[in-house]
């Protein structure tokens, strides 16, 4: 009978070994090797090592060693990503309902003309509930954006943004549903609005409620420059004159 | 799962300029950092600078990090390796002072005395003393595979992957260092 060998035997002590099975039945039958391991097992219990205690308190007392030495301008502030937004637990839930609204809001908006429903005037009403929110979305958008772009420092050199940040927040995840459901039915100037409409409210939303000036410029220089102000505007415009005209005049949807 | 996805989005904050969110993380992972520290250096004094380095490390590599990727691993590899740098640069002093002072006795005084002798003793005394000793002749993989598989229960494949080994590998180094650690350790037990 052919012996294991120290590899198999330190293998099997670990759970590791490729043959266990076999491993387990040879060392049943075999008082040779059962002693070998027996003694590997003892051995291999003396490398385990006692480590010291750490309280709870112990990473706070490594933070405050730690943060003393961490460089000042190593990651220059700036407002928060749409990526870092969406990556908090807010959004999570935020998605989960958006989901379940974007399913009402296709449903309402997108196949009343394939499929007719019974009653017709509840596929209208329910349109034209859609098409009122959505602009009503776009005009306190299009507030909070002029009131950003109006803003100015105090005094003390700080401007004071609470309040539209506040509105951002209520904003940003209506914004997103309007978006994904533009998305889903590709129309891409809707989503591309949309986008650039929401890349700035997450900013406002998760930024510093006070702003100093250059902040408050960098943040107005946004908005100014892609032209989301007009945007937002001439869309929000198309949203009214759709959602008031007649529906017997209406086109089939899902393109702007 | 949860908590990975609070430290990403907390890496991602610090990146963004928000210094002060480093500390979420400072103090959720620090105690497990150093266990690890404290297993490759085998001392308190060790493990606590390479705690601070590996915070240090971590801080200034942020932005190569991965948000797809577990920051708790990721920092655990740059744990392991500033735990390694110390034991090879511990390695190189006492190199330094031997060739100074070739004495054999000297040269034994000064192994011994390589790390503070009260944590020694209040560790494990003189097992602890001789695993030390053999840890230290250990190559770098030996010591890293087999502090992760024997004393901090990772799995041939976390290990493997860890080290950027085959799992063949991987076993191979687990098994020299316990072969090693066992030839150290064996006569000890005899004597008990």
């Amino acid at each position: 009978m052919n012996h294991l060998s120290e590899e198999e035997l330190t293998m099997h002590a670990y759970g590791d070994a490729e043959n266990g099975a076999r491993v387990a039945e040879h060392l049943a039958e075999c008082a040779a090797c059962a002693a070998e391991f027996a003694r590997l097992e003892k051995v291999m219990a003396m490398m385990q090592r006692p480590v010291p205690e750490r309280g709870e308190e112990y990473g706070e007392a490594v933070w405050r060693q730690v943060r003393a030495q961490l460089p000042d301008d190593e990651y220059p502030r700036r407002f928060w990503s749409l990526a870092e937004w969406l990556m908090t637990r807010r959004m999570v839930a935020a998605g989960a309902v958006a989901a379940v609204v974007l399913v009402a809001f296709l449903i309402g908006r997108y196949t009343g003309e394939k499929f007719p429903p019974q009653n017709p005037m509840t596929a209208q009403v329910k349109e034209r509930i859609v098409l009122v929110a959505v602009g009503k979305h776009l005009d306190r958008s299009q507030m909070v954006l002029v009131e950003l772009m109006h803003s100015e420092p105090e005094k003390n050199g700080k401007v004071n943004l609470a309040e539209e940040q506040e509105q951002a927040r209520d904003l940003v995840d209506a914004n997103r549903l309007y978006k994904q459901s533009a998305a889903r039915m590709g129309d891409a100037n809707v989503t591309g609005v949309l986008d650039d409409l929401e890349r700035v409210l997450v900013e406002v939303a998760n930024g510093p409620t006070e702003m100093n000036q250059a902040e408050l410029a960098r943040l107005q220089q946004e908005i100014q420059s892609q032209g989301i102000l007009l945007k937002v505007r001439v869309l929000g415009a198309k949203v009214k004159q759709e959602s008031k005209r007649p529906a017997a005049n209406k086109k089939p949807q899902g393109r702007t | 799962m949860q908590e990975e996805r609070k430290d990403a989005a907390v890496v991602a904050a610090v990146l963004s300029g928000d210094r002060e969110a480093y500390g979420e993380l400072v103090r959720r992972h620090s105690r497990t950092i150093f266990a690890l520290a404290f297993r490759v250096t085998g001392n308190e004094t060790d493990a606590e600078e390479v705690v601070q380095e590996a915070w240090m490390k971590a801080y200034r590599s942020l932005s190569r990090f991965e948000q797809r990727s577990n920051f708790g691993t990721w920092l655990y590899r740059i744990t392991m390796n500033c735990a390694l740098d110390r034991i090879e640069r511990r390695k190189q002093g006492r190199t330094v002072a031997i060739a100074e002072e070739p004495d054999p006795e000297q040269n034994e005084v000064q192994l011994v005395s390589d790390a503070p002798d009260a944590e020694r003793v209040m560790f494990s005394g003189q097992v602890g003393e001789r695993i030390q000793k053999t840890m230290e002749t250990l190559t770098r993989t030996e010591r890293a595979a087999f502090v992760m598989r024997h004393m901090e229960g990772k799995s041939i494949e976390e290990i493997a992957a860890a080290l950027g080994l085959k799992t063949g590998s991987a076993k191979n180094s687990i098994f020299r260092a316990v072969q090693k650690m066992r030839h150290a350790l064996e006569p000890m037990m005899a004597t008990r």
